[in-house]
């Protein structure tokens, strides 16, 4: 219990997958606009990778070591992440219309965010089993969802600030990605038990 | 590596991405959610602007709701009565006439005819301004000028021109935006046809407009008194002209003193003719003396 406490804390904070790892970096900066965006698309992200976590893991260790296919992890799970996103599209359409148009269109666009196939891949170099997998691609998730929301704030923030004009437009959005990105290297000092 | 592993790992991989493949149009087939194909077809018909101006989210949703809401099939102010034609032929309905409209802002009072309380130095964006004393002008009611509109009109039809926002007729596609963005409520949408309007909106009585600004109504009443059809009237000390009873005669334009009611496309610029008459009264004259040499002790 505490060791996925540990691995919970370590994905959100400490090796945040956007402000410390920088993967995921094309959707924090393009929908970081507005909260309400930045909200949806984190929440998409959420969800795409708790599943794709347990679904590369389950294909992993029950179709490619046997066969002793590990070579072909890459490849295969951006095949398996991009279907299975579709398909989970298309039920959520179909049973959860809800949650259907919450999540809009940044479902699809997550299908091959290098994120979604980082966490995939993490799990199975960390050795982590199971539930572990699961946990630490949803805390993943959780931390880009923080670390969206945060930079979505910051540039509705700024949105009416006056700003020197070379920096107006996307330079000050870059600079306000990198000074968080800087705080959060500050997690790094966070000593866990491990 | 030899090559019969390579081999091998292509037919994996196509063997793999054969079952995925026919898992996904599986899924599709099962999972797939009747959608009624009058929705495409009306979204195609609209102009997709998303401008919000029918009161929906977007071109998308608008037609969402004609077909399952059973919205009307004239609200598009941007297509007009072409796409409402064309909209209600594919719903089977018949389309009533649409009156185009066209936004108004309602203030004369261009830099040189409205007195100045403060310069102003700061946010660009009029919400903000209009905290501050309802804006830099003296008058609480008039327009502040920094284009708040102009950022909220995705047509690019208005613009600001001597500390007044006006609205070029031709471009305006009377979607409301500007009207909801304007904090000082000065933009209204008219017929797009009529000519005549009050270029004032200020509520203040007769004597307190006059020391403000050279051109707002005083509610005098003169207008609504010479107009042959009754289509004027003056509440809380302003002119506001009824169009289902106007007839564009121009009465009113001839007889108002302050020349405040504007006849014909006339744009907003031309107010400052009226400032350079030699009317302007020494009084006022000082004023504006004032204002200049305090602008000019800034500098």
């Amino acid at each position: 219990m505490l060791n996925l406490l540990v691995v919970s804390i370590n994905a959100i904070l400490i090796e945040n997958f956007v402000l410390v790892k920088f993967l995921g970096c094309c959707p924090f900066l393009g929908v970081s606009k507005k909260s309400e965006t930045a909200l949806g698309m984190g929440l998409a992200v959420v969800f795409t990778m708790t599943i794709a976590s347990a679904m590369t893991w389950l294909f992993n260790e029950f179709i490619l070591k046997p066969f002793d296919l590990e070579y072909l992890q890459t490849i295969a799970f951006i095949a398996i992440i991009a279907t299975l996103v579709q398909i989970i599209e298309m039920f959520l359409q179909k049973s959860i219309p809800s949650l259907y148009s919450a999540l809009g269109i940044y479902l699809p666009l997550i299908t091959t965010n290098c994120a979604v196939l980082g966490v995939a891949l993490l799990n199975i170099n960390n050795e982590y089993d199971f539930i572990t997998s699961v946990v630490y691609g949803f805390s993943a998730g959780v931390g880009f969802l923080v670390a969206i929301l945060l930079l979505s704030a910051i540039r509705e923030r700024i949105a009416y600030s006056d700003i020197p004009k070379p920096f107006r437009g996307f330079p000050i959005v870059l600079i306000a990605a990198a000074l968080l990105s800087i705080s959060f290297m500050g997690f790094q000092g966070l000593k866990l038990p491990f | 590596m030899d090559f019969v592993q390579i081999l091998i790992t292509v037919l994996i991989m196509a063997v793999f991405g054969l079952v995925l493949g026919l898992l996904a149009a599986l899924a599709s087939k099962f999972l797939s959610v009747k959608k009624d194909e009058r929705i495409d077809l009306i979204v195609a018909e609209l102009p997709k602007a998303n401008c919000g101006g029918c009161g929906y989210a977007g071109c998308e949703s608008y037609a969402q709701a004609i077909v399952t809401a059973g919205a009307p099939v004239n609200k598009c102010p941007v297509g007009g009565d072409a796409v409402a034609a064309a909209v209600a032929k594919i719903m089977g309905v018949e389309s009533e006439k649409t009156v185009r409209m066209r936004a108004q802002v309602l203030c004369s009072g261009t830099t040189s005819l409205a007195n100045r309380k403060y310069n102003y130095a700061g946010l660009e964006d009029c919400l903000s301004v209009a905290k501050l004393g309802n804006g830099p002008k003296e008058c609480p009611y008039g327009c502040i000028g920094l284009g708040t509109c102009v950022k909220a009109c995705q047509f690019g039809a208005i613009k600001v021109e001597n500390g007044v926002a006006v609205v070029e007729y031709e471009k305006c596609h009377a979607c409301g935006m500007c009207v909801s963005a304007c904090p000082q409520k000065l933009i209204t949408l008219l017929p797009f046809d009529t000519e005549i309007w009050v270029g004032c909106r200020s509520h203040d009585k007769g004597p307190v407009v006059r020391n403000l600004c050279k051109v707002g109504c005083i509610g005098c009443g003169i207008c609504a008194k010479n107009c042959p059809t009754g289509a004027i009237t003056v509440a809380e000390s302003v002119a506001q002209i009824d169009y289902d009873k106007c007839i564009n005669c121009g009465t009113c334009v001839e007889k108002c003193p302050r020349k405040i009611i504007w006849s014909g496309k006339v744009q907003m610029s031309a107010g400052d003719t009226i400032a350079n008459e030699p009317a302007a009264e020494p009084i006022e004259r000082r004023r504006r003396q004032n204002t200049e040499d305090r602008s000019s002790e800034q500098q």
